[in-house]
């Protein structure tokens, strides 16, 4: 079966479509201000885009810590930030 | 250039810097000499236990009494030392380790030790991680843990505030008959150096009875809630018990980050700081055969420290035999964060002839000495 | 997982491409290793119209013989011959460790951006250069997005130019660097013809927007997210709204793995011969890790290291007389690059340093070394392991980072366990 030209998840409870290859990252930052909130409270979004600086982690179907940014949006994905 | 010191004390850990607040607490002239950053030797490599522990009667007493100035120190504390009361589960997973359960419980009821027998059931309540079925455990709800640079750091800051002085990014090349050279060709005189050099002490006094035991440390990324007590398998008093074999046994800690630390391996003869491989996948499959789901945790960090350790497994506080100028205040192996404040005022009331609050005897180095004697 | 090649390649930028290709185009197997969930590396990342080079290499590599870990992350390299990986993204079922052996091993682990932190840069919004181009090219909409670039090199020009292409607006690019400095760089340019057609697609596309140089960001201001810049030039600070603010210092190389693996490190670089060889036998490097010096430096490297490891010496030293030209690029590019000390006036005392746990200056001054810092402030014992706040600190103090230890990133418990597999039996 070709893989689709778009691909539905759901990023915070809310339905999002993006075309396929778009990165999680991108795809949070087209709905949610921030992927995550530092230890002393700040909201933090991605920054390096290359998998370092690791502020751009989000829980991906339950499990913490992922990189949003080296990861692709899978159909039926739930993204949550805080 | 030679300077005059009533005390000065080679190591600036977490046992060094408790001693040097005792002893300029009590109107010593106190130096310390450390050549790395302060709490960054074996200090650094420890876990952060604050633990009783009943190995011997006298193991028993100095560790209860530590944790006592430890519950009184807290409010002091800073937020930087990190320290939680969290309290310990030693773990029990057959019948064979619950007996051991309640033989604990019952002396440490003896030694005036709260404790709390928890049944499988409990057991699973208090750390829904664990593997079911456990037999159970004994909770030690004063035991707590700390950041051990943290607590060294802080103790560096009070001895200075009342007059110490350190002599930093330096190291002791020889310390004998009260002088103390130091590698910038400085030299200090003092009527009692104290070797608190944690597994660097053999180094610094010759003939000390010291070896060094390696252990592993994993730390985790941030999984706050995951752990919630010091969890320490039963089995880890054979792994500490052993005096030759290679061991692992299940020790996590809860740090205030939210991180979980992961320990313990012991082994003699590995004078080298690299990772072993072997022995770190046994450790954390160790931990894996208590807490199944830990496999998928992320580990951000693994590191290794040397212990140091005596044949009898008590530290050495006290006179040196050899040289009637030194005291030691050294060989704590697994329990040198939380002996750290016993020893400093063990150590401080016997310099300045007051009575100990326990015993001193079975700590005092010249029991190695007497032992060669008798030999 | 455990496999086995005669040339193992960590990294798939073009260094790593070139460096694939020409060792299974020689017969060698091979295996590329790279994290991310496509090839590429940063320059030649996936999401943008790719120029010829890069759509023939990528012809190459699908043609070729290469067995491709895309998505894998190397995490150890616990004895010779071997490197210890694992899956970015993996479930409980599939193998999520795998244990690549090899006969030579080739790093092309390329470069990751400096940044230098400056009050509200850890606002939502604020990337590096690469970082907002590398998220663009991942989907992130970008049209119609006022778009502040700065810092200093010229990845910003490059960055300016696509995001322009894109649809963005740039409203401008701050260069720290006084023009006099990038004049050298401007010389070179001309040597080298391939760049010199790079720098005319930049000129077309930066007629749309101010450039200025000995400029910089001193603060970022926002509610949540950014919202304005205010930059500096001369002594004279002025206010940008903008929705994006692209912002990187130049390239600092990615070490971790060569250091690991006992690569002899000078000035900051891998040390390599002629033939891209490291002082550890079987080890090899090329591209950004020998030198910054852009993406032809590094297909020649790359080529030069392919050879070599697949046995064909004579090739590999064929291609070494073009690579000196190249190095008086890489040159070049440090002192166009170099950066003004007023940089380290920036970070003021609550300026976080360390973002991972959230470390501000003033906790950091008072300590003489990164191990000292680490130990008592916790600066770069987050997941980030200091690659972002250890480039900063060694900018601001001077501070050198300390020896390197497994694992190179956070990994699962379950991949440290796997690694005890001294008989190469199949791992879980």
């Amino acid at each position: 079966m070709p893989k689709p030209d778009h691909i539905e998840l759901t990023v915070n409870g809310a339905a999002l479509r993006v075309d396929a290859g778009t990165t999680v990252a991108a795809a949070l930052l087209m709905c949610a201000a921030h992927a995550r909130m530092s230890i002393t409270g700040e909201p933090r979004a991605p920054l390096c885009g290359m998998g370092i600086c690791y502020e751009c982690r989000v829980t991906i179907n339950g499990v913490p810590h992922q990189k949003s940014c080296q990861i692709l949006c899978e159909s039926g994905m739930d993204v949550q930030t805080p | 250039m030679t300077k005059s010191w009533d005390v000065v004390i080679a190591g600036g850990g977490i046992v060094g810097t408790a001693c040097a607040v005792e002893c300029v607490q009590r109107g010593l002239r106190t130096a310390v000499v450390e050549p790395g950053s302060i709490g960054g030797g074996t200090t650094a490599a420890g876990m952060g236990h604050i633990v009783a522990m009943d190995d011997s009667p006298a193991q028993l007493a100095l560790t209860r009494y530590s944790q006592q100035l430890w519950r009184a120190l807290a409010v002091r504390l800073p937020a930087t030392v990190e320290f939680d009361c969290c309290g310990t589960l030693w773990i029990a997973a057959d019948d064979e380790e619950m007996a051991e359960v309640h033989r604990k419980h019952a002396v440490y009821a003896e030694a005036g030790i709260p404790t709390q027998i928890l049944d499988a059931g409990a057991l699973a309540s208090a750390e829904p991680h664990l593997r079911r079925p456990l037999a159970g455990a004994l909770l030690v709800p004063e035991d707590a843990v700390l950041y051990p640079p943290g607590a060294a750091a802080w103790f560096m800051q009070q001895a200075v505030r009342m007059g110490a002085i350190l002599y930093g990014q330096r190291a002791v090349l020889c310390a004998a008959k009260g002088i103390v050279q130091l590698d910038d060709s400085t030299e200090l005189r003092a009527t009692t150096i104290v070797n608190a050099a944690g597994a660097d002490a053999p180094r610094v006094t010759t003939g000390l009875p010291i070896r060094k035991r390696k252990g592993h440390l994993v730390v985790t990324d941030r999984y706050p809630g995951y752990v919630r007590h010091q969890l320490v398998e039963l089995g880890y008093l054979k792994s500490a018990h052993s005096v030759t074999a290679d061991s692992v046994a299940f020790n996590v800690q809860p740090r205030r980050t939210g991180q979980i630390i992961l320990g313990s391996s012991r082994q003699f003869g590995a004078d080298d700081t690299a990772i072993d491989h072997r022995i770190l996948s046994a450790m954390i499959d160790r931990a894996r055969a208590y807490m199944p789901e830990i496999a998928s945790l992320k580990a951000i960090r693994t590191w290794t420290g040397f212990r140091a350790a005596t044949p009898d497994k008590l530290p050495l506080v006290g006179p040196w035999p050899g040289d009637e100028s030194i005291w030691l205040a050294a060989g704590h192996e697994g329990l040198g964060i939380t002996t750290s404040l016993g020893t400093a005022k063990l150590l401080a009331d016997a310099l300045t002839g007051r009575p100990p609050a326990i015993p001193i005897e079975p700590y005092l180095p010249r029991r190695f000495a007497e032992r060669t004697a008798h030999a | 997982m455990k496999t086995s090649f005669d040339v193992l390649v960590v990294g798939a930028g073009p260094a790593g491409i070139a460096a694939a290709v020409r060792a299974a185009e020689k017969g060698a197997s091979v295996g590329l290793v790279d994290d991310n969930p496509a090839p590429g590396g940063q320059i030649w990342r996936r999401g943008a119209p790719q120029n010829s080079s890069a759509r023939q290499w990528f012809s190459r590599l699908e043609a070729a013989k290469v067995q491709r870990l895309q998505g894998w992350c190397v995490f150890d390299a616990p004895r010779s011959g071997v490197l210890s990986a694992e899956r970015s993204d993996c479930d409980d079922e599939i193998d999520c460790c795998a244990e690549l052996h090899y006969d030579k091993l080739i790093l092309a682990t390329g470069a990751r951006e400096r940044f230098l932190p400056f009050p509200g840069w850890t606002l939502p919004n604020i990337m590096g250069a690469g970082g907002l181009d590398a998220l663009a090219r991942g989907g992130l909409p970008i049209a119609g997005k006022r778009v502040l670039v700065a810092g200093t090199g010229p990845l910003l020009l490059a960055v300016a130019a696509e995001l322009a292409a894109r649809g963005a607006i740039v409203v401008g690019l701050c260069e720290q660097a006084p023009v006099r400095q990038l004049a050298r760089l401007s010389l070179q340019l001309f040597r080298q013809p391939a760049k010199l057609m790079q720098a005319a697609h930049f000129g077309i596309a930066c007629r749309a927007f101010p450039i200025f140089t000995r400029c910089w960001p001193v603060a970022a201001h926002g509610n949540g997210k950014l919202e304005s810049v205010t930059v500096q030039r001369k002594g004279r600070q002025w206010m940008i709204a903008c929705d994006y603010l692209a912002c990187g210092f130049h390239l600092v190389p990615n070490l971790e793995l060569p250091m690991l693996a006992g690569c002899r490190i000078d000035n900051g670089f891998v040390t390599t011969d002629d033939l891209q060889q490291t002082s550890v036998a079987n080890v090899y490097c090329a591209g950004e890790p020998t030198g910054i010096g852009g993406v032809e430096r590094a297909l020649l490297e790359g080529q030069i290291a392919g050879l070599a490891a697949a046995g064909r010496e004579p090739e590999a030293r064929a291609l070494c007389r073009k690579r000196t030209s190249m190095q008086k690029f890489v040159r070049a590019l440090e002192s166009a690059c170099r950066l003004d000390p007023q940089l380290r006036t920036l970070a003021h005392k609550d300026t976080l340093i360390c973002r991972c746990e959230d470390v501000p200056l003033a906790a950091l001054r008072e300590y003489r070394s990164w191990r000292a810092a680490k130990l008592l402030t916790r600066c770069g014992m987050g997941p980030c392991q200091g690659r972002i706040c250890g480039a900063a600190t060694a900018f601001l103090f001077g501070w050198e980072q300390d020896s390197v230890r497994p694992p190179l990133v956070p990994v699962r418990m379950a991949s440290l366990i796997a690694q005890n597999n001294e008989n190469g039996e199949e791992t879980r």
